[in-house]
């Protein structure tokens, strides 16, 4: 069995004292030129920092990075024009459509107001007759009132109302009743007064013609006078109904 | 301690004289940078290791520049410049982290 030997041997010594020793020992001619060309190191690497953070133009840029650069950005310019036309296209195509609505919308207010004023929803005024039915004895039938309208809208009447409480539609009917007439369910009482909107003169002609209105009434034992006016205001409205069982047709 | 004195002074000179360089040199003073202070990590490392050779260092810190700076050029010749700095650049940053892990690993032995 070998003795243990007293003296260990040196130990090599490590990296920490190495470091130590560079840093505290006296400079060997190694240190002095690494310092050397540590220090062109230190001096170049100030140099890039101080070019880099100064220059920002394209003055050290390789020409291969500047073509890159160029074609980028006529690439991006390129685009940006595509973009450009396309929403140009896209604004022209929402500006037609939306006059093509505009037009569209005032179309159909127009319809509206016409297709008011023929169902009797829309109050109406324009030049015109009234027409002032006497019948002090209650003998003027609801048919010579019915003839008598009739013979207005022959005349191009446009709206019609009676005792400016009905007005006179497609729909309404005409039936007697006890000391006056019916219209549409209201139990209306003499003098009448029909209110018509229409050419004044080819009105007040269709109510004094022989054979028409005036002369029914007459004969009936009641008198009819026809005033033409410049402006007749028809206020009297008529509910609309939906059919219940009339549908529209496909086209 | 004389190599620490000779950085500062290098640095400060450098922002101090705020040389201009020319522009045919500018493309290629980045690579040269990191190329050297690849060379200096190597350099501190081997001195870590107890094998550190002034010589060897010299040619060693002068080759990596000059080499990466020709690598570049000739890249720059070839239409690949961009390209081929890049790959110089993470190559060298490579050995960098490298060179630092087996530093760290003789000062704080982890």
């Amino acid at each position: 069995m070998p003795e243990l030997s007293t003296q260990a041997p040196p130990a090599p010594p490590t990296g920490r004292s190495r470091l130590l020793d560079g840093l505290l020992g006296r400079p060997s001619r190694g240190q002095v030129i690494v310092a050397v060309l540590v220090m062109l190191l230190g001096f170049a690497a100030a140099v890039q920092m101080h070019i880099t953070h100064t220059s920002n133009d394209f003055a050290g840029q390789r020409r291969q990075d500047l073509v890159d650069l160029l074609d980028s950005l006529s690439s991006a310019a390129d685009r940006a024009d595509a973009q450009i036309s396309e929403l140009q296209r896209t604004r022209s195509k929402l500006q037609s459509q939306s006059r093509a609505k505009a037009a569209a919308l005032a179309e159909d207010r127009r319809r509206l107001q016409v297709l008011g004023i023929l169902a009797g929803t829309l109050p109406a005024t324009g030049p015109g007759v009234i027409v002032t039915i006497d019948d002090p004895r209650g003998t003027v039938s609801a048919a010579a009132i019915l003839n008598g309208i009739e013979e207005l809208r022959d005349a191009g009447a446009e709206a019609i109302q009676i005792n400016h409480r009905v007005r006179v539609v497609a729909s309404t009917y005409v039936t007697d009743g006890d000391g006056g007439i019916i219209v549409d369910g209201h139990q209306l009482a003499p003098p009448y007064v029909i209110d018509a909107i229409g050419s004044a003169h080819t009105l007040g002609q269709a109510v004094v013609f022989p054979g028409g209105l005036s002369d029914d009434v007459s004969a009936l034992g009641g008198k009819v006078s026809v005033q033409q006016a410049g402006k007749v205001v028809v206020s009297a409205l008529h509910r609309a109904v939906t059919p219940e069982y009339a549908q529209p047709t496909g086209s | 301690m004389i190599v620490l004195f000779g950085l500062a002074i290098g640095i400060v000179a450098g922002f101090f004289f705020e040389p201009t360089v020319p522009t045919g040199l500018q493309p290629y003073l980045p690579i040269a940078v990191v190329a050297a202070l690849d060379a200096v990590f190597g350099g501190l490392r081997a001195h870590l290791d107890g094998i550190f050779d002034d010589k060897v260092f010299v040619v060693s810190f002068i080759s990596n520049v000059l080499i990466a700076a020709l690598i570049v050029y000739l890249g720059d010749q070839l239409g690949v410049g961009g390209q081929l700095s890049t790959g110089v650049i993470v190559v060298l940053g490579i050995r960098i982290f490298s060179n630092v892990a087996a530093i760290r690993r003789h000062i704080f032995h982890a």
